[in-house]
């Protein structure tokens, strides 16, 4: 074996046996698993305990046209806990939700009375709904505990349509007009692609993948440029540098190092997306019987905001089909092969060029403590890509977005972000180009400085310093 | 044939010269002791040797040819800030080290067997570094400093953190590894130990080789022509009768014993005149030349300049 290939070994054996290495194995993918299971199964729960609110409407708003036998035979009325006389309780449902349920009672039921029969009985809140409620739109809601914002924010808008129905029809508009004009309105998205065919768009998974991908880089270079960055600092105040570099030159060490860290990074990733998926799979086909669900119900709870998840179990199985299909047309709408075959060159390429400057200020200060001065100017393009996230995402063709994709401190986040939604080949190319260049440049300006601070001790480094060193011969 | 050779060596950092026309040479199969004081520009001389730095000017030959990058092989070097991974364990470590120097895997295993017996410290092969003494840490870095039979060994400051038991265990050593033929170089504060066991030696200070050349004769170089006198009883009228030709240095009277130092000051004054003429003095019981020690050579030689540099 090459002494390069020794160095490597030792790298990454030593790094993979480590305790903290196998604890951030189980718990990266248990915490991604979580990410993916606990919104479906949150949503679980949540339609599990819908909330049963009381409603006195003193306007006819809701059960003049609202009422009707669909509605009716919706009903779920816990009979057995509310103690009140059951001749006064009219049987209606403000539009729905799977969240809420609504029990009108009597119109004649005092608002006190109301109080009353909300405190002993088990339901969430009661609602109070005046007869001028049209002409002043004021609402009572009273909960026996904190309301949660999702219940107002709801009645407002659902309301507010009601109002405005409301007041078509006091203005002489046909109530089948107002009918035909309801619009539920949803947005199917396509690109046109060069040769004109047509492709299903999913803005919002593209965003997600954007996201997911620009974060992952940004998190490994950090997590696996500081150990580099470590490793130089131990080595140095070990005092074992100078025995190593009398057999090997320390540009090998320095190499070896950085490609040992960049396996044990690669091997993690690996052993996290193995393991995210088995733990998904299994946990799924235990807890959420439906496995089908699962793999698609956290795309589609950041798809809607969350209101998808909470229908689904209600959807029938021919819907449930629909919705794979839909999400087979997704995954398959994906360019996966570019998609992942870009992020592994970023990765690494930003992975390389990061890990080459840490490697140089470990090896330029005593103590890990010393570093601070020197990661800043590292660190503020890191950061700075992860700052510019919504800017990209919302315009990920904007002149922001190409121009931090091509600097390369930047391009590793950036790209990663801009690709899901379609890049240009040149812009790709150049950019992954720059990346190269950039990566070669900066580890022979981190090998000039290396060479010099690996054996210089005891000796207050600053940047007027670190330039001395790199023009040395 | 020198078997290693430095020539006219210049190394200069930033605003400061550390190496200033330095030339050794060293024969084969010899000790030799590259001496100075802290600061001087030893390990400047010894990192170009190993080829962690390159001089600015100047050769360094290698058994007769320049100084290539693969005979680094053919070296070992016991650097004076050593330390081991704290973490690896001990086997392991020294597996590693032996690597990086070119040995296979296998040899390096068969030879350190080998030496961690001898060393009585074979128990210790799975332990991790930070839970041995540092006597047994500089141990194992000394037999992965030969381990690969280099034939240019360089050791800075070998006995810094040896017991006194250790610190022979390991000088027998060094001159096991001379029997075998190998060439060493020794750099290091102790004079003692220079004397014991170098052959040659070169000072440098501030930079520059001030003294080199055989052990005995840089001695020689320094000899001042004193002798050491011992008399049984006390002794009366010494300064009449050496007055003219000798200069007494010392005369002490202690436990019946008179001691006398003095200074040949006539040239011409052998050694066997100088008995005669003490003889009649009294019951001589001791004489002997007093040969500078290379600890008094060291201290002169090196505060000199400090001197010299004012012209």
């Amino acid at each position: 074996m090459s002494k390069i290939g020794v160095i490597i070994k030792r790298e990454y054996m030593t790094r993979v046996v480590k305790k903290s290495f196998l604890i951030m194995t189980i718990i990266g993918p248990i915490l991604m698993a979580g990410l993916m299971i606990g919104p479906a199964y949150l949503a679980k729960l949540d339609e599990e305990a819908a909330k049963d609110i009381l409603v006195i409407d003193q306007t006819d708003v809701f059960s003049k046209y609202r009422l009707n036998n669909t509605y009716l035979t919706n009903f779920r009325l816990k009979k057995d806990s509310v103690e009140f006389d059951s001749s006064k309780v009219s049987v209606r449902r403000l539009p729905d939700s799977e969240k809420l349920r609504f029990h009108f009672l009597d119109k004649d039921i005092s608002i006190e009375e109301g109080k009353k029969i909300l405190n002993t009985s088990e339901n969430y809140a009661l609602l109070f709904i005046p007869s001028n409620f049209v002409k002043q739109p004021l609402l009572e809601l009273y909960s026996k505990k904190e309301a949660v914002l999702g219940i107002t924010t709801y009645l407002e808008g659902r309301l507010e349509k009601e109002i405005m129905n409301e007041k078509l029809k006091a203005k002489g508009v046909d109530p089948d007009i107002i009918e035909t004009a309801k619009t539920e309105l949803n947005i199917a998205t396509k690109i046109v692609e060069e040769d004109g065919q047509e492709k299903d768009s999913y803005s919002a998974i593209t965003m997600v993948i954007g996201i997911a991908g620009g974060l992952l880089i940004y998190f490994f270079i950090f997590m696996y440029g500081s150990q580099v960055m470590r490793g130089v600092i131990e080595e140095k105040t070990n005092r074992i540098i100078e025995v190593i570099i009398s057999s090997v030159q320390p540009f090998q060490l320095m190499m070896g190092k950085i490609i040992g860290v960049a396996l044990v990074g690669l091997t993690q990733f690996l052993l996290w997306v193995v393991l995210t998926f088995s733990i998904v799979t299994v946990v799924s086909n235990i807890f959420l019987d439906e496995p089908t669900q699962l793999m698609s119900a956290p795309s589609s709870s950041i798809m809607d905001g969350g209101s998808t998840v909470a229908q689904m179990p209600d959807v029938p199985s021919e819907n449930v089909d629909a919705f794979v299909q839909e999400i087979d047309k997704f995954i398959s709408s994906v360019n996966w092969p570019l998609i992942l075959g870009s992020f592994l060159f970023y990765f690494l390429g930003g992975y390389l060029l990061y890990a080459a400057l840490f490697a140089a200020i470990g090896s330029a200060v005593d103590a890990e403590a010393d570093t601070q001065q020197f990661m800043l100017p590292v660190t503020v393009p890191l950061i700075l890509g992860i700052v510019m996230l919504q800017t990209v995402i919302e315009n990920p063709d904007g002149t922001v977005a190409f121009w931090f994709s091509m600097i390369p401190l930047t391009s590793p986040i950036v790209m990663m972000m801009r690709l899901p939604f379609g890049v240009p080949t040149w812009e790709l190319a150049v950019s992954m180009g720059l990346l190269i260049l950039a990566f070669i440049f900066f580890t022979w300006l981190s090998g000039k400085i290396y060479r010099v601070g690996i054996l210089m001790y005891g000796k207050k480094v600053n940047y007027k310093e670190l330039w001395k060193w790199i023009r040395y011969h | 044939m020198a078997f290693f050779e430095v020539k006219n060596i210049y190394k200069t950092y930033a605003q400061h010269q550390a190496l200033q026309d330095v030339s050794i040479e060293v024969k084969q199969g010899s000790v030799f002791g590259l001496l100075g004081p802290n600061g001087a520009g030893k390990t400047s001389l010894i990192r170009i040797i190993n080829q962690i730095t390159a001089p600015d000017s100047g050769q360094v030959l290698f058994d007769g040819r320049p100084l290539q990058r693969k005979d680094i092989q053919r070296i070992g070097y016991l650097p004076e800030e050593r330390g081991l991974y704290k973490k690896m364990k001990v086997g392991e470590q020294a597996v590693y080290l032996a690597q990086l120097k070119g040995l296979s895997k296998a040899d390096a295993i068969k030879k350190l067997k080998f030496w961690f017996e001898k060393f009585d410290i074979g128990a210790w092969w799975n332990k991790k570094v930070e839970e041995l003494s540092k006597g047994m840490q500089q141990k194992v870095q000394f037999i992965v400093t030969i381990l690969h039979d280099p034939e240019l060994l360089i050791f800075d400051e070998p006995f810094s953190g040896f017991d006194p038991v250790n610190a022979n265990l390991l000088k027998s050593e060094i001159l096991e590894q001379k029997a075998k033929g190998t060439t060493i170089i020794f750099s290091t504060h102790n004079m003692a130990s220079v004397e014991e066991i170098c052959e040659d030696i070169a000072l440098i200070n501030a930079s520059k080789k001030v003294l080199g050349g055989p052990i005995e004769e840089v001695k020689k170089q320094f000899k001042s022509d004193e002798y050491r006198l011992t008399f049984n009883g006390s002794i009366n009228g010494m300064e009449m009768s050496l007055r003219h030709q000798y200069q007494i240095i010392e005369n002490t009277t202690a436990a019946d014993k008179t001691h006398i130092r003095l200074k040949v000051t006539d040239p011409s004054i052998s050694t066997n005149n100088l008995i005669a003429s003490v003889l009649p003095l009294g019951q001589l019981v001791a004489f002997e030349e007093v040969i500078p020690s290379m600890n008094d050579i060291f201290i002169k030689v090196v505060q000199k300049p400090q001197t010299e540099n004012h012209e």
